[in-house]
């Protein structure tokens, strides 16, 4: 569906307390527009538990529980449960939060809704950090990526976390992004078609954590894509399709663009340019991405 | 009525079945497993025709009860030990989301070292979690406590959870007939389950987001009120199942034989039935001595111990120890009674590790008390290997 075609209603309304540029807000209007106002959300401990606003007023038109930060998904199947008692499995279940809580502190729980099959959709947004604590390392945060722990650069690789999801064989599994939401849009209305454990992650370049400025959220976005260091792809019933420019840079169509291009617009890796250019690790970031496409090309094509 | 002779944590799953809650979301732990296990005998056999959740830890069982029991159903769970204490975080978020959840809670050490046996530590580490606390001291008890607990959460006043324990093994895995109503007379007592707040897409609301510092106190305030509210509802429930059934455990307390008594024996749990042999015994011998067995732990039965304290000295006994204080129902009953009454109080702390605790050793503790050769607090029953 064409972006002047989606629905008209917000529910994500003004006067929210998100950043400018926020991201999450931008993937979470889209999402709810893909939803419809039959739903109930859950949030654990993430940037939306602020965005959210202030009891006792919210900027959210439909029906959210917040959750402590590792429960998102187990409070979810909780939600699940009693609708499914009550009648009313109409109402799409939504856990909706981070990377820090999908990742790490919240993995377990995820884990164990989708292999008990329960019937939801689960979103990470992921901006590669703890934003809301104020930039620290996830398990999500690329290599020789600056923050508040991580003050010379992430010596790290971030977690492959589509694998370990798509390990669990969901109904559906997808990546998108919130510079694309024409096809956030379609992959979310699929997984409301589709019975048990849906899983999308929305990449959410972050202005202030990733130390870009903040009318170019939408460009950092298609920039990852196109570097290749982000993928568009999703899987039903175990088929995997690739999406967009990732479909093209796997089928090398194209040529995904130098990893430069995504980084050099971000204060966060500012120290591979400066004082003098760190090629070394550079390198290791552009081998690191090569070797992915690699894989996803002898698993997929 | 019928009989069943059943183990305590069986009886359990009976009145948890019976009070007919819509979900149950729970992790197996010794020794409460045969709980959910026989939750889910009765799922199978079609008796128990709620949602069985079985999570993949005590945390998210909790957090899948909140998510439950916030979108306006009768949630039940059961847990014990270690999987009570992963559930600290999540007994505080219930607690504060005012959800009438129901757990039972099997008292069980908490190691290191690994050990099964008796001990309260795992539920008295929760008290300031802002459920409410029964400990029981039968399996009839533990089925009359589990139908009045759904009662008292979901009463208007209350809306909160409840957590009713009761010892590893000793009323766990031990048999012992119990009364079982028919399923009218709980059906009656209980009504349907009416939420007071629920996640309704028909009433969009955001919970728990950001608050306040005032907010926040006013959310505190309406949780304490509440409390204060179960001192009163706690009896007056007890009574009205007492009314339909037959069956009466006290009310914030169990008192036996505290007429005329010179010195009140305090305890909680198991070790209050084996109390009665040892009251008994006593008084064989003249010892002018009571029991006030507590049900309740929170809310603390305040004026009870003060009422106590104004008839006779005080003997505690803790199956638990808050370290570098000493039992906690000792030190609350003295803070309770503290300038309001000249009793003397004296605590012991014995049981602990599931060490045993019979009549005989009840009995050694009171008279070391009334002769004047107990410390104020001390340890009992310690045999150094």
């Amino acid at each position: 569906m064409a972006l002047k075609d989606f629905p008209v209603e917000e529910c994500v309304l003004q006067g929210s307390a998100a950043c400018p540029g926020c991201p999450a807000t931008i993937a979470l209007r889209t999402v709810i527009k893909a939803l419809g106002k039959n739903i109930i959300m859950c949030v654990p401990a993430c940037c939306t538990s602020v965005i959210e606003s202030l009891w006792p007023k919210t900027s959210f038109n439909f029906p959210v529980m917040n959750i402590a930060f590792e429960a998102a998904a187990a409070g979810a199947s909780g939600v699940e449960a009693a609708l499914r008692q009550q009648g009313k499995e109409d109402t799409t279940v939504l856990a909706w939060a981070g990377d820090g809580g999908t990742y790490d502190i919240g993995i377990q729980a995820l884990s164990g809704a989708i292999e008990r099959g329960t019937n939801f959709i689960y979103i990470c947004y992921n901006n590669q950090i703890y934003s809301n604590t104020g930039i620290q390392r996830s398990g999500a945060t690329p290599y020789a990526a600056w923050t508040t722990t991580t003050v010379t650069g992430k010596t790290e690789f971030r977690k492959e976390f589509g694998d370990i999801i798509r390990a669990h064989h969901p109904p559906y599994a997808a990546q998108a992004c919130v510079s694309y939401p024409e096809d956030l849009y379609k992959k979310v209305k699929k997984a409301k078609s589709i019975k048990g454990p849906k899983y999308i992650e929305i990449l959410a370049p972050c202005p202030p954590a990733w130390r870009f400025s903040m009318e170019r959220t939408v460009e950092m976005g298609r920039l990852a894509v196109e570097t290749g260091a982000w993928v568009l792809y999703e899987c039903e019933n175990e088929v995997m399709t690739f999406n967009g420019k990732s479909k093209l840079i796997l089928e090398k169509k194209i040529e995904r663009k130098p990893i430069e291009e995504w980084i050099k617009y971000q204060g966060r890796f500012s120290h591979l340019f400066k004082p003098e250019k760190d090629s070394k690790r550079i390198k290791v970031l552009e081998e690191h991405i090569d070797q992915m496409w690699e894989r996803y090309r002898q698993c997929y094509k | 009525m019928t009989i069943m002779i059943d183990t305590g944590n069986h009886i359990a799953a009976k009145a948890a079945v019976m009070a007919k809650p819509d979900v149950v979301a729970a992790y197996p732990i010794t020794p409460q497993t045969t709980l959910v296990e026989g939750i889910a005998s009765f799922k199978a056999a079609g008796e128990f025709t709620g949602e069985y959740i079985c999570v993949e830890s005590e945390h998210s069982a909790m957090s899948a009860c909140i998510g439950a029991s916030a979108a306006g159903s009768r949630v039940f769970t059961g847990t014990s030990s270690h999987g009570l204490l992963l559930m600290h975080e999540m007994l505080h978020w219930a607690a504060l989301a005012r959800l009438p959840i129901v757990m039972c809670n099997i008292n069980r050490v908490v190691g290191p070292g690994w050990n099964i046996w008796a001990d309260e530590n795992d539920s008295i580490s929760q008290r300031d979690t802002g459920w409410i606390q029964f400990y029981c001291s039968s399996n009839q008890e533990i089925f009359d406590t589990v139908i009045q607990a759904f009662k008292l959460a979901e009463h208007e006043k209350i809306s909160l959870p409840v957590m009713i324990s009761y010892n590893a093994f000793v009323l766990s895995h031990t048999s012992m007939p119990v009364d079982i109503p028919e399923q009218k007379v709980i059906d009656d007592f209980l009504g349907k389950y009416k939420p007071q707040w629920k996640l309704d897409v028909k009433n969009p609301i955001t919970f728990g987001n950001i608050i306040g510092p005032v907010g926040y106190f006013n959310v505190r305030k309406a949780m304490i009120n509440a409390h204060e509210n179960a001192l009163k509802l706690i009896p007056q429930i007890a009574q009205e199942w007492k009314q339909k059934s037959g069956y009466y455990h006290g009310g914030l307390i169990e008192e036996y034989k505290c007429d005329n008594a010179e010195y009140i024996l305090l305890c909680m749990g198991a070790i209050g039935a084996e109390s009665k042999v040892a009251i008994d015994e006593m008084k064989k011998k003249g010892i002018k001595i009571g029991l006030a067995r507590v049900r309740t732990f929170r809310p603390s039965p305040i004026d009870e111990f003060i009422r106590l304290g104004n008839k006779a000295d005080l003997i505690v006994i803790d199956r638990n120890i808050s370290p570098g204080l000493g039992g906690a129902l000792f030190a609350e009953v003295k803070s309770a009674i503290y300038d309001k009454s000249d009793a003397k109080v004296y605590g012991f702390i014995a049981g602990l590790g599931g060490t045993d605790v019979t009549y005989k050793d009840i009995e050694t503790m009171c008279k070391k008390a009334i002769n004047g050769k107990a410390k104020e607090s001390e340890l009992y029953g310690v045999v150094e290997v």
